[in-house]
């Protein structure tokens, strides 16, 4: 297994050490409901080493990368960040990213770390006909995730910069915190205000650590990835591999914001057009257990019956304490109201479509 | 590791504790502490038949959905509803919190359970495994 700069931390703090992806990661230290709870009332820390960075610079490179994924790049502006699913040819998806926008010929792709491998030789496949480097630069990058209500106050305490005009998914580069340079973003993946911090990984430990001292009187908990994946479960934030993947497009994922069909030709285009105007077959809604028990991914969702689709995540929601799902369902059962079944372990429980997000994010706008 | 010395034990980590031909069966300290926090209890339901062995109920902690086994044979003739609501009671005190009550078919099948002293080395071999 691969180990972050921030393994040692991990034992020392009792986090309980989990293959992730070949990563070895802390799945909790405290407990989930406890780090779920402490990001959602005051904040956590999170190592998110483990996800990939991906440089793509030259003179093309912001016109690269507008083909390569669905969102509208070109709308983006120096210090900015975007999301974009990055799709196939045929609509499914290849990873859902972060572009960060340095300059028009520097951006700086983060995608996830069961995908990065894949990711880099699809774009660097793509990137042929462009006037553009791509560069596979994870190993120069540690990653830091401080995330809650309480983020920017702890924060604060270790930087001059005035972290209130730092806006949601914007971020400043060479900033110093405790005097280490790092890339200073405000996003995160758990439905809560907060930052994420790249940087050296020689420099990770003396920031982690500082991080944890600072916010030890507002509740800040180191956080591991069950923790990491409840939060975004609740929050309603897609996982690829579950919510999307290369047989679910962004459309029938909800992600149709992201996906902007006017923009000049992209991969995946014509099919994700095609699909518009035909109309989508089946998408993810959510779904709340009326009967209670843990839905979980893989499980059969039926009505009358018949088979009608599959939970992609569902777990105990700690923060509003319901049994939640993320489903893929026929198109006819995806009203709000509509009544369903979910097989849990060889019996059917009584669900219902509900709204997401299940949980409104409180974002810095 | 909490692992009191009067009760008897499964491999599977459930114990048991008798009481007038009736056996009290929980999930040991080693399982709640492995399951994380615990999120749903599926219980048996009131006047089943069970084999000892037989997964008859099952807990769920965030991560995971794991079954308990009976440690005995007999008749479900009691659950701990509490646990419907509070499933969480199991974290804090698993052996306060028994999940079923089994009037025992077979006495005798205790005496082949563990004790603590065997259980406890069970749980190190197990932990060793894991490391």
């Amino acid at each position: 297994m691969k180990k972050t700069p921030l393994y040692e931390k991990h034992i020392s703090l009792g986090g309980r050490i989990v293959d992730f992806l070949g990563w070895a990661l802390p799945v909790q230290y405290s407990g989930i409901v406890d780090e779920h709870l402490a990001v959602r009332n005051a904040a956590g820390l999170f190592d998110v080493s483990h996800m990939g960075e991906i440089e793509v610079k030259g003179k093309e490179a912001l016109n690269f990368i507008n083909y390569i994924v669905t969102n509208d790049v070109s709308r983006l502006v120096p210090g900015k960040i975007m999301y974009s699913p990055m799709c196939y040819e045929h609509g499914g998806v290849v990873d859902d990213i972060l572009i960060y926008m340095h300059d028009e010929s520097n951006l700086l792709l983060v995608v996830n770390a069961g995908n990065k491998d894949k990711d880099y030789q699809w774009i660097l496949d793509k990137s042929k006909d462009f006037d553009v480097n791509v560069l596979d630069m994870s190993d120069s990058y540690a990653q830091i995730a401080l995330q809650g209500p309480k983020a920017e106050g702890i924060l604060q305490k270790l930087t001059d910069i005035p972290l209130g005009d730092l806006k949601f998914y914007a971020f400043k580069d060479e900033v110093l915190v405790d005097g280490v340079k790092v890339l200073l973003s405000r996003t995160g993946y758990t439905g809560e205000d907060g930052f994420e911090l790249y940087l050296s990984p020689s420099d990770a430990v003396h920031v982690w650590d500082k991080l944890l001292e600072a916010g030890k009187e507002e509740g800040l908990l180191p956080a591991g990835l069950g923790a990491r994946d409840t939060l975004r479960f609740e929050a309603s934030l897609p996982l690829y591999g579950q919510e999307l993947s290369e047989e679910i497009t962004p459309l029938e994922a909800g992600l149709g914001f992201f996906v902007k069909l006017d923009k000049e030709d992209f991969i995946g285009k014509s099919s994700l057009l095609e699909q518009k105007e035909k109309g989508l077959k089946r998408k993810i809604v959510g779904l709340e257990m009326i009967e209670k028990g843990v839905p979980r991914h893989g499980y059969e969702v039926r009505s009358q019956g018949k088979a009608i689709g599959t939970i992609t995540s569902g777990s105990f929601a700690p923060y509003l304490e319901k049994y939640l799902a993320l489903a893929l369902l026929d198109i006819d059962f995806t009203e709000v109201g509509q009544e369903v079944y979910v097989d849990i372990r060889g019996r059917d429980r009584l669900a219902e479509v509900v709204e997401t997000p299940f949980y409104k994010r409180r974002y810095k706008r | 590791m909490n692992i009191p010395e009067d009760l008897r034990y499964t491999k599977t980590h459930e114990w048991v504790r008798v009481e007038d031909g009736r056996a009290y069966v929980g999930i040991t300290d080693f399982a709640q502490e492995h399951l994380g926090d615990i999120v749903y209890v599926e219980l048996p339901e009131v006047g089943s038949e069970v084999e000892a062995g037989d997964a008859f109920c099952s807990v769920e902690s965030v991560k995971a959905a794991s079954d308990v086994y009976s440690p005995v044979s007999g008749k479900v003739i009691e659950v701990n509803g509490s646990l419907e609501d509070e499933p969480e009671l199991l974290n804090e005190d698993p052996y306060e919190n028994w999940i079923a009550v089994i009037e025992m078919s077979d006495p005798g099948e205790v005496d082949a359970l563990l004790d603590a002293e065997s259980y406890a080395k069970h749980c190190e071999e197990e932990e060793e495994e894991m490391a």
